[in-house]
């Protein structure tokens, strides 16, 4: 290809705190009477000061800490100062050149890492509706924790943005600190994207590390207003298409703000920038600074659940799941959550592989069938052949021969590589075997 | 050195007659002329102050509170609709 | 004497003492607003019914034995201090008619301490200037000589209690504006250290400096107020934690051996007659058992600048909400002096001018910290003139647009490093302006401060001058 795509992608999340950013109003504001969840404070009201969150605040740091982030010790907020009518106090409270965490990667399938500038703290605008000439103003929204995590221009194509955006999706609501629901704007994206020429990018990469851009076009385009993984990764290839063809062209796309149109199936240009923004920050003056000891961050870790990619690898080596079960099962914590549960309450009487198998292919619907419920389903459904000890007792020696570790470590005491060695058993066999005279025999032999 | 007086209006939302332009861009030029006193005093290894208290981490705790009722927040603006605030159409916006 | 006249601590015995009521001294007040307030103009809004009201509220409490420390006392509130559903413009058409739905944390304060709010007093609008004529209600004259100009930004207040218009008055200071139109005006005007006293519902000036405080007739009445005033804020993040000191108990310690700083750079530029009263304040100081300590500060004029860039880069910001949707009207009626204060605000935090201005200026800040730090060393409090010149023939602010820097010049380096000072009446000029000198001190030394200015106030007596109005 003549042009490799260079984007880097602004997330914003809606964090799911009780109260606002910097007042006491509820955050629970979507779909409540407009202008309901204010007070002076989000409504921008003379002699109204902001007293920020300290709930808000961790859980920024959480998110950072998550996608390996430094956290320095020393962070501040700053005022951004623009003029919009859903901006009640004509700035908005971020943070500009101390944020809370700085320098993350996220790693995709591929193996390739995306690196994470930075991930800040700040507070969601007000919402407008237009409606013909007019438009509404809504600040129910006006203050609701925001924290924004900016990636540096390391993707080349939508894939890998969607793949991307999933993972952050799922690490947020494993954190549970975000519903990260889209469609409520929980979770909202603004992918700048430009197109580079291929030989001078691989020629000016040589020389670095295979993620570092060091070529960078002199233009980029911005686009907003995506409410889906599906609208981002068509946007993400209509602007690919069209700056092509601009290229082609022998001229240089304009640096703009484009909208994604749903209806269109296009983006569209949304203003054309008179003057670069201007947004003025400084020191904001009604906060005072935020000061970590390690200790304090330390206990923000520690609050920390298991995340994804740690649940992913550790379901494939307790419980012997392949791939592409312990990805289905870890998507979502709480199918991982319930998957393990069921695990606990079978008593090892059936395999873990089973469990996964059932609730992947029959479908189990968690909010109806309890974990234990679940299992008596398996144990009576599950016709096992009648054992021939001859036969099992070859598998197992065979199993054994491949997995001297597992043996190991079970004789070590990690009572879940027995399960790891059923499950290779039952593999191996043509036949449907009971997994507890599998495990029994097993436990024999190794005491043998 | 000359202020650009259009430009900083822009940034500031101000809207200013040619007349105001004018008698501010001298005035503010006036002002700068004073404050460049400052390039006289030695900063070099002296950290910007913000904020005198020295006070660190003062946040609060993550209890919401009842907000102010609608027609509270609605009762100083001079155009409302339906409960929300009215304004006319932002041009830029598709 | 007339009750308008007392002081609060004369209100508060004759009200204990069921000499007169709350509702006989509010109308005495109210009385006195309606004479003289038409020469002076200090009030923006006058609130006769509800004071009558809470007046009346007050008589019964007191009936009851109830003892709060304001309790039946006429107040005047700045105009830039939100009152819940009484009008509040900052003296700006932006606010023409702006009905706070919440009370400034001052606010509430004094209601629970039992005051009757009688009015809001003018002031420069948004507070920017030193001499009310900025405001869009009109120019609050001196009580002193109404040709001359009150100062300002809370000129209103200050002119309310020089006319006797009320008991005391609550005034906000950013660089200046409750020390200099105290001083010009003949009374009483304590800026408190900041973060000592709430800014919550104050509306906002330059946020890094603003402190609400007292304007009163009597040192006293100043401590009596901060004791109401003072505290940590859960509404305001940069209150301190500290516990306020009990201000009244050491008001009339001796002050021998209190070593007092004076520096001749606090007397550049400053009037003969203004040098000669402050001369004789440092006399009496002395005479007082006080050890003069001569000194060497910063040269004020460098913090002008300091103070110019931070205050406009604040006011740019802090001025940005005003756009007419939520409240008020839209930026068109921003008077010149906000329209400038706001463009040069802009300019020193745009793209290429930051580090040049504000971060030049917020460097400078931390090296006026640093000589005040290294002057507290040697001495307890310092002493200087409040401002160079006398009250000012109305009109004079006209002139230059730093007109109020010059005039704030030898109270700005204080406000900047956030610490308290106090003016206290010193003497008239030949033309019967009053004079004043302030005590500046380290941060929360506010009953150090009002220690030795009640001592000097309890000496020299200046209070027994009264305008003719
Ligand atoms: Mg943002
Ligand atoms: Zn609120």
């Amino acid at each position: 290809m003549k042009y490799t795509p260079v984007i880097g992608l602004e997330v914003h999340v809606e964090l799911k705190t009780n109260s606002k950013m910097f007042c006491s109003c509820s955050a629970d504001y979507f779909g409540q009477k407009p202008n309901t969840h204010t007070c002076p404070v989000c409504l921008g009201l003379p002699g109204a000061l902001p007293v920020p969150n300290q709930k808000a605040i961790e859980w920024c740091v959480m998110i950072g800490k998550s996608l390996g982030c430094d956290t320095p010790l020393f962070s501040k907020f700053d005022r951004k100062n623009y003029f919009y009518p859903d901006l009640a106090k004509g700035y908005q409270i971020s943070q500009y050149d101390e944020p809370f965490c700085v320098n993350g990667t996220i790693k995709l399938k591929s193996g390739k890492v995306i690196r994470i500038r930075r991930v800040h703290m700040e507070e969601d605008t007000g919402k407008l509706i237009h409606e013909g000439n007019i438009s509404l103003i809504d600040f129910n929204r006006s203050g609701v924790p925001l924290v924004e995590i900016v990636t540096e221009p390391d993707f080349e194509n939508a894939l890998e943005v969607k793949e991307y955006l999933q993972k952050l999706q799922q690490i947020v609501r494993y954190l549970d600190v975000s519903n990260a629901d889209m469609e409520k704007g929980n979770m909202r994206l603004e992918p700048n994207i430009s197109l580079a020429d291929s030989q001078l990018r691989i020629a000016n990469s040589k020389n670095h590390k295979p993620s570092a851009i060091s070529y960078l076009p002199p233009y980029k385009v911005e686009v907003k207003n995506i409410n889906s993984f599906r609208f981002v990764e068509k946007a993400i290839n209509f602007e690919i298409e069209r700056q092509e063809k601009i290229l082609e062209s022998g001229k240089t796309p304009v640096q703009e703000t484009r909208g994604w149109d749903e209806k269109k199936n296009q983006t569209v240009s949304q203003r054309v920038k008179e003057e670069a923004n201007d947004y003025r920050y400084f020191p904001e003056p009604d906060i005072p600074p935020i000061r970590w000891t390690k200790e304090q961050l330390a206990q923000i870790q520690s609050q920390m659940p298991e995340l994804p990619d740690e649940k992913f690898e550790r379901f494939q080596k307790d419980f012997g799941l392949s791939d592409y079960d312990a990805e289905i099962l870890t998507r979502e914590k709480e199918t991982a959550d319930y998957f393990e549960e069921a695990v606990l309450v079978s008593k090892n009487k059936v395999l873990p592989k089973t469990i996964a198998n059932w609730m992947i292919n029959k479908k189990v619907d968690s909010q109806q069938t309890l974990p234990a419920a679940l299992i008596i389903q398996i144990s009576l459904t599950s016709q096992t052949s009648p054992t021939d000890e001859k036969e099992l007792g070859k598998l197992i020696d065979e199993v054994f021969s491949q997995n001297e570790k597992a043996i190991d470590d079970y004789k070590n005491g990690k009572e879940s590589a027995i399960m790891y060695l059923v499950g290779q058993v039952m593999k191996s066999s043509n036949q449907k075997l009971n997994a507890q005279t599998v495990k029994e025999k097993i436990i024999h032999k190794i005491k043998e | 050195m000359k202020i650009d007086v259009s430009h900083v209006a822009k940034l500031a939302n101000l809207p200013l007659s040619k007349e105001e332009k004018d008698k501010f861009e001298k005035q503010l030029d006036e002002t700068l002329e004073y404050v460049n006193q400052l390039e006289e005093i030695d900063t070099k290894n002296v950290e910007p102050t913000s904020q005198v208290t020295g006070l660190e981490n003062v946040t609060r705790e993550d209890i919401a509170a009842p907000s102010l009722p609608q027609e509270q927040a609605l009762k100083n603006s001079k155009s409302t609709y339906n409960g929300f605030f009215k304004v006319k159409a932002i041009l830029d916006e598709s | 004497m007339n009750l308008n006249q007392l002081t609060i601590k004369q209100a508060k015995d004759g009200l204990l003492n069921k000499e007169f009521s709350s509702v006989e001294l509010t109308k005495a007040c109210l009385d006195r607003i309606k004479t003289v307030d038409e020469k002076i103009n200090a009030f923006v809004t006058v609130t006769e019914k509800e004071a009558l009201a809470d007046a009346k509220a007050a008589d019964d409490r007191l009936a009851n034995g109830d003892d709060a420390s304001l309790l039946g006392i006429p107040l005047s509130i700045k105009d830039n201090f939100c009152t819940e559903n009484v009008r509040t413009t900052a003296s700006s058409h932006v606010l023409d008619d702006f009905i706070p739905p919440y009370d400034a944390t001052v606010v509430t304060k004094l209601k629970d301490a039992g005051m009757v709010l009688i009015g809001k007093t003018n002031l420069d609008a948004w507070a920017h200037g030193s001499s009310t004529e900025t405001s869009d209600f009109g120019t609050t004259k001196n009580p002193w000589n109404t040709g001359h100009l009150p100062g300002g930004s809370s000129g209103g207040a200050a002119a309310s209690i020089a006319a006797d218009e009320v008991i005391a008055a609550i005034g906000s200071e950013t660089a200046g504006s409750i020390r200099q139109p105290a001083d010009w005006c003949g009374v009483v005007g304590l800026k408190p250290t900041y973060g000592r006293v709430s800014r919550s519902g104050v509306i906002a000036m330059a946020s890094s400096l603003d402190s609400p405080g007292p304007i009163t007739k009597r040192v006293e009445d100043a401590a009596l107020i901060l004791q109401v005033l003072a505290g940590q804020d859960k509404f305001d993040a940069t209150t301190s934690p500290l516990a306020p000191d009990n201000y009244l108990k050491n008001l009339n310690k001796p002050i021998s051996g209190l070593k007092i700083g004076v520096s001749d750079e606090y007397f550049d530029g400053v009037t003969d007659q203004v040098r000669e009263k402050v001369m004789d304040a440092i006399k009496v100081v002395e005479k007082l058992g006080a050890k003069i300590v001569k000194i060497k500060l910063f040269p004020p004029k460098y913090t002008i600048a300091v103070y110019t860039i931070l205050q406009r880069s604040e006011v740019s910001s802090n001025l940005a909400r005003y756009d007419g949707i939520r409240y008020g009207n839209d930026r068109s009626f921003f008077g010149d002096e906000a329209k400038r204060r706001i463009m040069l605000g802009t300019y020193a935090l745009s793209a290429g001018y930051y580090d040049q201005y504000y971060k030049k200026a917020q460097k400078v800040r931390t090296v006026i910290i640093n000589d005040f730090n290294d002057a507290f060393k040697n001495v307890d409090l310092i002493l200087a003139p409040t401002n160079p010149w006398t009250a000012l023939p109305v009109g004079a602010s006209k002139e230059s647009p730093m007109y109020g820097e010059m005039a704030d010049a030898l109270v700005e380096p204080s406000s900047i490093a956030g610490l308290p000072g106090i003016n206290v009446p010193c003497g008239l000029s030949k033309d019967d302006l009053p004079i004043g000198f302030q005590l500046i001190g380290p941060q929360f030394s506010e009953s150090l401060i009002l220690n030795a200015a009640h001592k000097y106030e309890q000496e020299r007596q200046f209070f027994t001058n009264k305008p003719n109005l």
